[in-house]
């Protein structure tokens, strides 16, 4: 459904990534690794529209496009979350899914105001879909508190929640599990899975923690120092001396 | 009550009046993607019709057993209810127990056909299986994670509920003969007692048995379809059936199914019960979450609090007895309504609550009284599962916190010569499933029912129960040891969870300690004591002299009575985990498994009595996905100051 052909990306005289070329397949769990530095989230920033690389294609369902900005990639169904967390503080967990939902209103800025026509329907229809979401990640307890006053794993959910309210097609979570303990971890795999399953969504992860990426994951791209050094499953990947030598065997010396 | 529900003897038979008489009462609700929805008693029987159908065409037969596990959820009730018009018995299983526990049940009762509550049921259910050739149905209600399972005997309930739908429209006459065709005598549940000593009993109930008590308790208390009651406990313990079901069919009010275990605080304060029931472990945690509130507000209202509760504590429990209070007093109370105990019920949710049961533990006076003082009725109750609850409840107008209330109208009481109390009423269970020894064992040829617990009747003829027949047992010079008397005593305090004591054949008390980590967390962290974890903070000298103060005021109390003053605790120590039902040291329901326990670390406990000022341990603990680990501490024991007794003191 996505193909990402040469592309490379600078920031001045800093080449983050350099003719990186690899597919993703409908429906599957695509995981980026790499070790720190190595390109992941610039990956990301370019598959979202953030960064626009100065090389290179990218192509999402069948449609190239160059210089697309991240207003455009969302209404195209690309969702993401971020590392270090980006939702409303002050605004309740309800609230913020249903900002995952702003692109999907259609009514004009009077009936909003007015709260009348399509903005009544809408909203009853808005609320409904986020509702299923919290409902699928067990967030009902926390529906009516503002995110700030979270742990740190049910922000990770909610901002999970957020991105998934949207509807999209392709789902970039960048290091969804990320300062989680044992159990949280687990309760996220779970979640990654289920969604894949459940709204048949497209994910594509960066992650830090081995097991988590060679349990959920499909196929694994391995960049390192922004170039591309491997590309398989996961048993492939765990055989692959470059691999091991870049990023395996660092992590396990 | 004005209805006349004389000659409707079961269960199926009141549901289908209160749907012919206030169909378009609510009967159920549940919150459902964020909104209440209801389920009228016509909508409600319409569904146990048409699923009755089903489950007859599945093969479910008059006598047979079926098996639910599931959180309270309408679809759950529906279906013991659809059980029930066959003439089938439900069985209702603990939703938290693991899978081996519930092969037993299943097996036992030859169980056919179970329904499952959701994924996590169905694959503990399928997980036993293979043990369990019996059954051949499970029936699902939330299909979510369940796309992908291939087991031949799932039946999803949408789909049952249709196919019943169909069946219903076929052939009309054939449900209400089902239901016509059940008696008072027939069996109408069977409940698996909590096992806190060898294994599981079928607890057998009729209709009658049910349906008989339920009603003279709910006409005491004024019941009727105006009430609406959160069903919030599991369905498998028998107050949860008698509040959730047998009650509602008796006096047709309302009830209403949670979100979600973790979201029954915002529900109850949105849906504003009249009729409550908490087991004390309950309050206690609604208590422990206010104070702890209270101590982060600003000083302001932090004497607000404290002038007003002082009032409270002083007058709020005579007015709600209607006793005399002076003129400035009930004043100074009603203010103190309007600016601390209104809001305080409202937070809690009890703002309607008319009547509010507390029963299954003892319950800690200070706990007792304070929601007493701030209007919420709040009574203790005395019953068990082989009871079918109502034994003894507190009248209005008479309620003592040391006391669990006179007999219920139409219930004989006695002690035996041993202290063990024995009950005598219509709401007595039939028998213990194909267990015949075991009934002959509790129930005498003379009907007596024999509780196992130990106790007497109080100056106003009410009932005060003190320990078990069979825990209450005697240190080496012969006096009495009520081991729970004592621990109940040490976990009135906030900072002690759980506490279990020894002494029987020995020469003095030493006892377990469970800290409560909330509690005694916040208080760490009020004094700026940095700790690591619970081993941690367990292990702190802080956290011990803490724990010592309040053992030290258990012996000062217990040196006021002469025949229990020796139980004095000498030695404790703080455990270095919290006592769990997953490590089989407290049962489902909470309470301690005092011997297993005690086998369990008897390193520990030899300890204590050795003098040895630390010992070491290791531990195996399960978790919670079921895989085991090992702790290891070293912990310190420490002893605490006795006082003499006081007829001793006062001759001095």
């Amino acid at each position: 459904m996505l193909s990402v052909e040469g592309v490379s990306l600078a920031f001045g005289g800093v080449k983050a990534l350099s003719d990186v070329s690899f597919d993703v397949r409908e429906h599957e769990v695509r995981a980026i690794i790499g070790p720190n530095g190595a390109g992941k989230s610039s990956m990301l920033n370019v598959l979202n529209g953030v960064y626009h690389p100065q090389q290179g294609r990218i192509r999402f369902r069948g449609r190239e496009f160059r210089n697309m900005d991240s207003h455009e990639a969302a209404s195209m169904g690309i969702a993401r979350t971020f590392q270090n967390i980006a939702l409303f503080k002050g605004m309740t967990v309800l609230d913020n899914v249903m900002t995952g939902r702003n692109l999907k209103m259609r009514a004009s800025f009077l009936e909003q105001a007015l709260w009348m026509g399509r903005a009544r329907r809408e909203e009853i229809e808005h609320r409904r879909a986020a509702e299923e979401i919290i409902d699928f990640l067990e967030i009902q307890h926390i529906r009516k508190t503002p995110v700030g006053r979270l742990p740190y794993g049910l922000q990770k959910r909610v901002e999970l929640a957020r991105a998934l309210a949207a509807q999209p097609t392709l789902l970039l979570l960048d290091e969804p599990m990320a300062g989680m303990n044992l159990e949280e971890k687990q309760d996220m795999c779970r979640f990654i899975l289920d969604v894949n399953d459940h709204f048949g969504t497209t994910i594509v992860l960066i992650e830090h923690d081995m097991g988590v990426v060679m349990d959920i994951s499909q196929r694994v791209v391995v960049l390192d120092y922004g170039r591309k050094i491997a590309d398989g499953s996961p048993e492939e990947l765990r055989n692959d001396q470059k691999v091991i030598d870049a990023y395996l065997g660092v992590a396990h010396a | 009550m004005k209805e006349d529900i004389e000659g409707l003897d079961t269960f199926p038979k009141l549901l289908m009046h209160h749907a012919s008489v206030h169909g378009e009462r609510p009967a159920i609700r549940e919150k459902d993607l964020g909104i209440w929805q209801t389920w009228t008693w016509r909508e409600f029987a319409d569904e146990v019709r048409a699923l009755a159908c089903a489950l007859a065409a599945l093969g479910l037969k008059r006598g047979e057993h079926f098996a639910l596990v599931g959180d309270n959820r309408p679809r759950l009730y529906a279906t013991m209810a659809a059980g029930q018009c066959l003439g089938a018995i439900p069985v209702p299983l603990y939703q938290d127990a693991v899978a081996a526990e519930m092969a037993f049940p299943i097996q036992n009762a030859s169980i056919a056909i179970a329904f499952a509550e959701d994924q996590e049921q169905v694959d503990k259910l399928v997980e036993i299986h293979p043990r369990c050739p019996s059954l051949t149905r499970i029936i699902y209600d939330d299909p979510r994670g369940l796309r992908h399972y291939a087991h031949e005997h799932l039946v999803p309930y949408d789909k049952l509920l249709a196919d019943g739908h169909a069946r219903l429209k076929a052939d009309p006459a054939f449900i209400e003969k089902e239901i016509a065709a059940g008696r008072a005598a027939d069996a109408a549940a069977m409940f698996f007692t909590s096992g806190t000593t060898g294994v599981a009993k079928g607890v057998v109930h009729t209709h009658g048995s049910l349906i008989g008590p339920s009603r003279t308790a709910a006409e005491m208390e004024k019941l009727g379809p105006d009430d609406v009651i959160l069903a919030y406990l599991p369905p498998a313990w028998i107050g949860q059936n008698i509040f959730s079901c047998a009650q509602a069919y008796v006096a047709g009010y309302c009830i209403c199914c949670p979100e979600s275990a973790e979201t029954v605080m915002t529900d109850m304060r949105e849906i504003g019960p009249t009729y409550y029931f908490a087991p004390p472990r309950v309050l206690e945690n609604l208590l422990t979450t206010v104070s702890i509130r209270m101590e982060d507000a600003s000083s302001p209202k932090r004497w607000l609090y404290r002038r007003f509760m002082a009032v409270a504590g002083r007058v709020g429990g005579a007015l709600l007895d209607g006793r005399p209070v002076s003129l400035a007093d009930r004043m100074l109370y009603a203010l103190g309504d309007f600016l601390v105990y209104g809001p305080l019920r409202n937070v809690l949710g009890m703002s309607r609550v008319k009547i509010g049961y507390t029963a299954g533990e003892a319950i800690g006076p200070d706990l007792f009284k304070f929601y007493r003082s701030i209007g919420i009725n709040l009574k203790q109750l005395y019953g068990s599962t082989e009871t079918a609850v109502f034994v003894c409840i507190q009248p209005n107008g008479q309620v003592k916190p040391d006391t669990v209330g006179p007999a219920v109208p139409g219930v004989e009481l006695k002690f035996t010569p041993e202290r063990e109390l024995v009950v005598r009423s219509a709401g007595l269970f039939r028998e213990y499933y194909k267990n015949p020894q075991a009934t002959a064992e509790v129930k005498d040829a003379e009907g007596w029912f024999h509780t196992g617990d130990a106790g007497y009747f109080d100056a106003d003829g009410h009932v005060k129960i003190i320990d078990r027949v069979k825990d209450v047992g005697a240190l080496a010079d012969g006096t009495l040891f009520a081991p729970k008397y004592l621990e109940n005593k040490l976990k009135f305090f906030p900072y002690i969870r759980e506490a279990v004591c020894f002494g029987h054949g020995k020469d003095q008390v030493c006892a377990f300690i469970n800290m409560d980590p909330e509690a005694v967390g916040n208080w760490a962290e009020k004094r700026h004591m940095p700790y690591s974890g619970y081993i941690d903070l367990a292990s702190r000298d802080e956290v011990y002299a803490l724990i010592r103060e309040c053992v030290e005021q258990v012996n000062a109390d217990l040196a006021l009575e002469p025949e229990i003053a020796n139980s004095q605790i000498h030695r404790f120590l703080i455990l270095h985990k919290e006592l769990d039902a997953d490590d089989d040291e407290l049962t489902r329901t909470r309470k301690v498994r005092r011997r297993f326990v005690g086998e369990k670390y008897a390193a520990l406990v030899a300890a204590l009595y050795d003098g040895s000022p630390t010992v070491h341990v290791e531990a195996q603990v399960r978790y919670e996905d079921g895989r085991s680990g090992s702790v290891s501490a070293d912990l310190r024991i420490a002893d605490a100051r006795t006082f003499p007794p006081a007829a001793a003191r006062r001759a001095a």
